[in-house]
Formats: structure tokens, C-alpha cells, sequence
């Protein structure tokens, strides 16, 4: 099940497919690095949207141009204190200006989604269940005031500050 | 000091909130122990051998009276009497019980303090020099960029899960009074040919199994990039450091792999990637001159004539004027200094202080220091700002409250981890090693000058013994603690890593062990020589030959 991040909660309607799993026609699936690296001709021009799973250990650099080849990136959390994907997500977002959809998955737990969300995630891989008793979704809302900027458009609160400064000084 | 707008405000309010749900749904079996442990640590609360421990961040070592007050009342109702100040800077309470925890932090929250990220993977309180804003060598008060870059790191999005805790000092000084080289990242603060102001950064310094000092990474980043550079530093550490070891994890094990030429060159390419987000993170000088104007000076009064008083007080009260000598530093004010008030009387756990220990700092502290109370990184407390002319009249009320022990810098002016006392890391005692050296050592300690005794109770090093002049790490052989003696270290502008004398010795053996180190070193020393300048002249050899002729 995914949870958005919005709060909303929806099937997942693509396939993983495993490296040596074939595709059908038509339908959205996501693969490997590996496959992706390894069989590239054959994935360029496929027509239904094609997703990728992207290792923690791997620099999103390494994708590079062909970002926009992806409508969906799943980036991993192995563990959820293995914090290297925060990087990654922001990295494709800011450097490499991903606009898919871009998920976490794995160890994904209640209190990291927002600090995901900020890194620029759009949905969650969860455990359903769990996250609708433990009502995961208000995880979103617990702060409406941030320090830093990231990839969420939000204003920090220097900005804000700057900004009420300038307008006391108008 | 700096002082918390309603966005710092509602900030915290929703920190301590989100950290009662969490409490909230570990009691209610909802969270896992391993799921909620890294919860609770980035909210500073440990498990300890006998209790939780809270560890509560005083950043960069700056306290209002209000707020030691603050810490006083948690002390008296929620933990034994006392607290503990740790080489942080920090203050922690050893006798905590988690369902408590919640309105502990709502507590402190009224007064501006917290737990955030006091423990954890992620960055931890920011230290600096005890007298900044106060000393006469400093080139610019470093606290406002300390407060800047702790506003940034707090609850970063992308650093909150790094490979393992990071932490960053800033210096501002000649002297360098932050032990920047010990740091993960260090901050040098410059000027410019030009007069720009900005920061010499270094990286990959750190103690623990594997002491290594800092290296320079960038000699000047303007203070305007201050953010974005740390940014990349952080960028290349958080996807290259290793996670596969625990004891490999700190960014000075990726600095040692990679060089320094390469660690400086991933970070380059990184800075020079970022583009948008570089800009996002800009200091605009109206960022700083806000920041700057929390930290103006107080109205100091016009006390240029304190001291010929000062002088006559001294000269007829002995005891005063080795006070005054000892724990007195000058200050950029005529007729002010700074008063170091220590945490150390001989033979009692260093850097505790009880509840009514700090309700007398904080009185003294609104009385005479403006307010103001500082947290040194060898666990003692400041009042940064007292008139010459109330000196004596401090003198005689800190000694009312057994806080007025003549011995900073001296050998019962020592800095020691909590050890197997409290901690569940420990593999031997350092509190009562501490309590045995200073007695032992307080009656030649004014023969013998500064001296610095540093003790950690593992590997770990939270006593920073590889920097003691005389360092004394506690090991556990065949259910037998014994401790490893190192000398000549320093965490000054001169850092360096003490050496090795030998095999451990048991802990009876320690204080004569010590006792003859410090022969040797009276022995040997120059006129105006410490023990680090004595050491790099001469060696390991003749510290090693004085143990082994003496056995
Ligand atoms: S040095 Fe070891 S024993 Fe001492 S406080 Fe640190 S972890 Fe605990």
C-alpha cells in the first residue's frame, strides 16, 4: 500500500518487476539499475511508463540525462537510520530536476516521512494496517515551521523573518 | 544573548508535542524499543545502566539565569538533586524515568531549552569558546554564527540519519579555546585581506578508538557561503561515510580513506554542483547583523577605576588573591573580568552541580554578570561579566556554596567522563580515579601549574584523554579494570595526541604512576614550558625511563 503525501492512502498500480521477471504490454512497471544499465535499447523507448529502482549506494548522477526517461524512482531505505537516500532525493530533484513521482521504500517509518517528504518524496511505501491504526498520516502536519530550505517549497524561517524585517523597515 | 522569536517558539512547542506522541506510543506498544530508540536519542535521552539518562543541549554553553533555573527545577523534581555538565557544554541528568520525559522538555521549552539531537546520528551541540564575546583576541564574537548554524541543523531533513554523530565547533580566537581539531568539523573564524569575514573549515578530527586531529579543508569560505559549504561536507559524509562499521562510521574514517586532497575535492565538486541551493542557502548580511545585534554587549558600567580596589582586596587575603589569579580571566571590558567557577572541588565528582548550586549561580549570575552564565568544555561555569569591584563579595558567596575551589587550570582541575558509575559503555570508573588523583594531587597542584588530567571511562573518549596533558583511559582486563596512560597531549592551536607510556597499570597504581610523570616533567621543564611543550622538546623516552627506573 502507498501513503502520499498528502495523507491519502492508494494501491500501488505498478509492477516490480525482478531482473529476470518479463514485462506485459501496457502495464507500468519499475526495474533495476542493473537492468536498466544492462538493457538499455531494449527499455528506451518503451511506451508505457517505465520506473526505476535506484540503490542507496549509487549517485544519482550516474542516471544522469536520462532522468527524464523515469516517471517513477523508488529509492531505498534498507534500514530506516540509513539516511543515504535523503541525499539522493534531493540530488534528483535539485540537480538532476526529477519531476516523476519519487517514492520511498523499505524501512520506511512514521517519523522519517516528513523529513522525507522535505527531501522532495511524493509517496510511501507502507505497511497499511499499521500506518492507518497509528494514523501515519498526521506524521505530515506535526511542524509547519522548518529551518532549512529543501525541496518542498516551503519558506524557511530565515525567509520569513527576512521578509517581516523588510516589510517593518518599508 | 540570543533570545527566541515566536517562529523559534511554536518551533520548539511542536517538537515537544510530536515527542510526547512518541513517548505516548512507545508506552503504548506501538513503537518498537529499536524503532523509538533513535526517537528518544535525538531527543538526548539515553539508556543508562541504572536509569535513562537526559542530556540537555546548552548551545554553544550559553545560559540565561532563567534557563539554569530551568535546569535547577528539573533537577529537584525530576532527577536526584543534581545535574551533571559534560565536555559538550551540555548538562545531563542521570536519574530519569521516561513517562516523565514529555514534561521534563515542556518545562525546559519555557525557558528555550531542549534535548534535540544531544545524541544520535546527526549534529550535535555546537561548541565554542567559553569567553567568546568577551575575550580580548578575538577577531568577531563567534556565537552568532553558532546560533545561525544551530537553527540550520536542527531537525535537518536530509542529515538527521548520518552515518553517525557530527559535531562542529567554531573558534573566533588567537587562542583556540574550542578544541576545534578535535571535531568532525571545525570553524576558524577569519578576516580577510580584504576584510571580509568568513571561515578557515577543517574536517575529520575526532577522538574515540581512532584519535585523529582535523585537517583543512578550505582555508577561507566567506561567511555568507558559511551553510552552503558545510552543506557539501555534509553531502559528500552522508552518501561516502561507511555504514557497515559502527567504529568506521565518523567522517574522519572516510577522511583517512579517501586523503585529504580527495576528501577536498569531492567536497569542491559538490560545493560547485550546487547551484539554486547554494543561493537558497545564502547569508544575506541582514541575516547577520539580526543575529549580531541578540548578541550585543551588555551596559557595561564605567569601572575603570576597580581596580586599584581590586589590588588592595587581594593584597590583604591570600586565599582571594590565588582565586583571583586562578579562576579570573581578563576581559575586553576596563575594570570587568571573567569568573570561572569550578566544578571541581577536590575530591568530589566533577562538573556535578546541585539544584541549589545553580539557583546560587543563577542569582549571582542577575546580580552581577548581567545574567549571563556560560558551560565550559571542562566542565566548570562562567559569569562572564563581573566588575573587578564585586569580586570579592562573589569570592565570599561562592564559598558559601562550595563553588569557589582556587584550582582552574590545575591538576584537581580535572575532566572525566561518568564512567561505569553511570554509563553503560564504560569499561571501568573514572569518577572515583578523578576524586582519588585530585586529592592526591591539590596540595603541589600550585607547584606544578596548569595541568591538565583528562579521564575516559572507554574508548569512547567523551573525557578527551587523548588531548589531557595526562590522559587515563579505563580498560577492562580479565574482569580487572586497569587504565592506560598517555602524555603530552593538547587540544589547543597546537593540538596533538598524547602518547602511549606503556602498558596499563591497575588502578591502585595510578596515582603514583601519575605522581611520577609529573617529577619527570618538573624535572625536565623550561622556564615558562607546560607539560605539551615540555613533551615536544623531549619525547616519549625520558617519561618512559622515569617509570620503568623508579619500578
Ligand atoms: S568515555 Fe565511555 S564510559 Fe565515558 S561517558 Fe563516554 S562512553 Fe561512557
Amino acid at each position: 500500500m502507498l501513503l502520499d503525501r498528502d495523507g491519502a492512502f492508494r494501491a500501488d498500480s505498478w509492477r516490480h518487476l525482478a531482473d529476470d521477471e518479463a514485462d506485459d504490454d501496457g502495464e507500468s512497471v519499475t526495474i533495476s539499475l542493473r537492468r536498466w544499465q544492462a538493457e538499455r535499447e531494449r527499455w528506451q523507448d518503451r511506451s508505457t511508463p517505465l520506473g526505476l529502482r535506484l540503490p542507496n549506494d549509487v549517485p544519482p548522477a550516474a542516471i544522469g540525462a536520462a532522468v527524464d526517461r523515469f516517471a517513477l524512482i523508488v529509492l531505498n531505505f534498507p534500514r530506516f537510520v540509513d539516511g543515504r537516500a535523503y541525499s539522493q532525493a534531493r540530488l534528483l530533484r535539485g540537480r538532476l530536476g526529477f519531476r516523476g513521482e519519487l517514492r520511498a521504500a523499505g524501512n520506511v517509518l512514521r517519523d522519517q516521512l516528513l523529513f522525507m517528504a522535505r527531501c522532495g518524496f511524493d509517496s510511501f511505501a507502507v505497511d497499511a494496517a499499521r500506518a492507518r491504526a497509528e494514523d501515519w498520516p498526521r506524521a505530515f502536519r506535526e511542524f509547519d515551521l522548518f529551518y532549512q530550505p529543501a525541496n518542498d517549497r516551503r519558506l524557511p524561517i530565515l525567509s520569513q523573518r527576512l521578509r517581516a524585517w523588510q516589510g517593518a523597515a518599508e | 544573548m540570543y533570545r527566541y522569536d515566536e517562529f523559534d517558539r511554536k518551533f520548539l512547542a511542536e517538537r515537544v508535542a510530536q515527542y510526547r506522541d512518541q513517548v505516548r506510543r512507545r508506552l503504548a506498544g506501538q513503537l518498537s524499543e529499536d524503532e523509538f530508540r533513535s526517537l528518544r536519542l535525538m531527543n538526548g535521552l539515553y539508556l543508562q545502566l541504572h536509569a535513562y539518562m537526559l542530556r540537555i543541549s546548552i548551545p554553544y554553553g550559553t545560559l540565561s539565569s532563567a534557563q539554569l533555573r530551568g535546569l535547577a527545577e528539573v533537577a529537584r523534581r525530576w532527577d536526584k538533586g543534581y545535574g551533571h555538565f559534560t565536555t559538550r557544554q551540555n548538562i545531563q541528568f542521570n536519574w530519569i524515568k521516561l513517562e516523565e520525559t514529555p514534561d521534563i522538555l515542556a518545562h525546559l521549552a519555557a525557558v528555550q531549552l531542549h534535548g534535540i539531537q544531544t545524541s544520535g546520528n546527526s549534529f550535535r551541540n555546537i561548541t565554542t569558546d567559553p569567553f567568546a564575546g568577551v575575550a580580548g583576541d578575538e577577531i568577531e564574537d563567534p556565537r552568532p554564527y553558532c546560533e545561525i548554524v544551530r537553527q540550520w541543523a536542527a531537525l535537518h531533513p536530509e542529515f538527521s540519519f548520518l552515518p553517525r554523530k557530527f559535531k562542529i565547533a567554531i573558534n573566533a580566537a588567537d587562542a583556540d579555546r574550542a578544541a576545534v581539531k578535535i571535531h568532525d568539523l571545525g570553524l576558524y573564524l577569519r578576516r580577510s585581506d580584504r576584510g571580509e569575514i568568513g571561515f578557515a573549515v577543517t574536517v575529520g578530527g575526532g577522538l574515540g578508538r581512532t584519535p585523529i586531529l582535523a585537517q583543512t579543508v578550505r582555508d577561507f569560505v566567506p561567511r555568507r557561503e558559511l551553510l552552503a559549504y558545510i552543506s557539501a561536507c555534509l553531502r559528500v559524509y552522508n552518501q561516502y561515510g561507511r555504514r557497515d562499521n559502527l567504529f568506521k562510521s565518523r567522517i574522519k574514517i572516510l577522511v583517512q580513506a579517501l586523503g585529504i586532497e580527495k576528501m577536498r575535492q569531492e567536497v569542491e565538486d559538490e560545493y560547485a554542483a550546487m547551484g539554486d541551493e547554494r543561493e537558497a542557502l545564502a547569508l544575506p548580511d541582514e541575516a547577520v547583523a539580526a543575529m549580531q545585534a541578540q548578541f550585543a554587549p551588555p551596559a557595561y558600567a564605567d569601572a575603570a577605576g576597580d581596580d586599584a580596589e581590586l589590588a588592595q582586596a587581594a593584597a590583604s587575603e591570600p586565599d582571594f588573591a590565588r582565586w583571583i589569579e586562578r579562576n579570573t580571566r581578563p576581559h575586553k571590558q576596563a575594570g570587568h573580568a571573567s569568573v570561572v567557577i569550578s566544578l571541581k572541588p577536590v575530591g568530589r565528582p566533577t562538573g556535578d552541580c546541585s539544584a541549589s548550586q545553580m539557583r546560587t549561580v543563577a542569582d549571582l549570575a542577575d546580580e552581577l554578570s548581567f545574567g549571563e552564565v556560560r558551560v565550559t568544555h571542562d566542565q566548570n561555569l562562567v559569569l562572564p561579566h563581573v566588575r573587578k569591584s564585586a569580586l570579592y563579595d562573589l569570592w565570599l558567596r561562592l564559598g558559601a556554596g562550595d563553588l569557589a575551589t582556587p584550582n582552574i587550570g590545575l591538576a584537581s582541575d580535572i575532566i572525566a567522563c561518568p564512567g561505569l558509575d553511570y554509563c553503560g559503555l564504560a569499561t571501568a570508573r573514572s569518577i572515583p580515579v578523578a576524586q582519588a588523583l585530585a586529592v592526591h594531587l591539590a596540595g603541589r597542584e600550585a607547584a606544578i601549574g596548569p595541568l591538565q588530567i583528562k579521564i575516559s571511562g572507554c574508548i569512547n573518549a567523551c573525557g578527551h584523554h587523548h588531548v589531557g596533558h595526562i590522559g587515563i583511559l579505563g580498560l577492562e582486563k580479565n574482569g580487572a579494570e586497569s587504565y592506560q596512560i598517555t602524555v603530552g597531549g593538547s587540544d589547543g592551536e597546537q593540538a596533538a595526541l598524547g602518547g602511549i607510556i606503556g602498558p596499563a597499570v591497575a588502578a591502585h597504581e595510578i596515582t603514583a604512576t601519575v605522581d611520577r610523570l609529573i617529577d619527570a616533567y618538573l624535572r625536565l621543564r623550561r622556564d615558562g614550558e607546560q607539560f605539551p611543550d615540555t613533551y615536544r622538546r623531549v619525547g616519549l623516552a625520558p617519561f618512559k625511563e622515569a617509570l620503568y627506573v623508579a619500578r
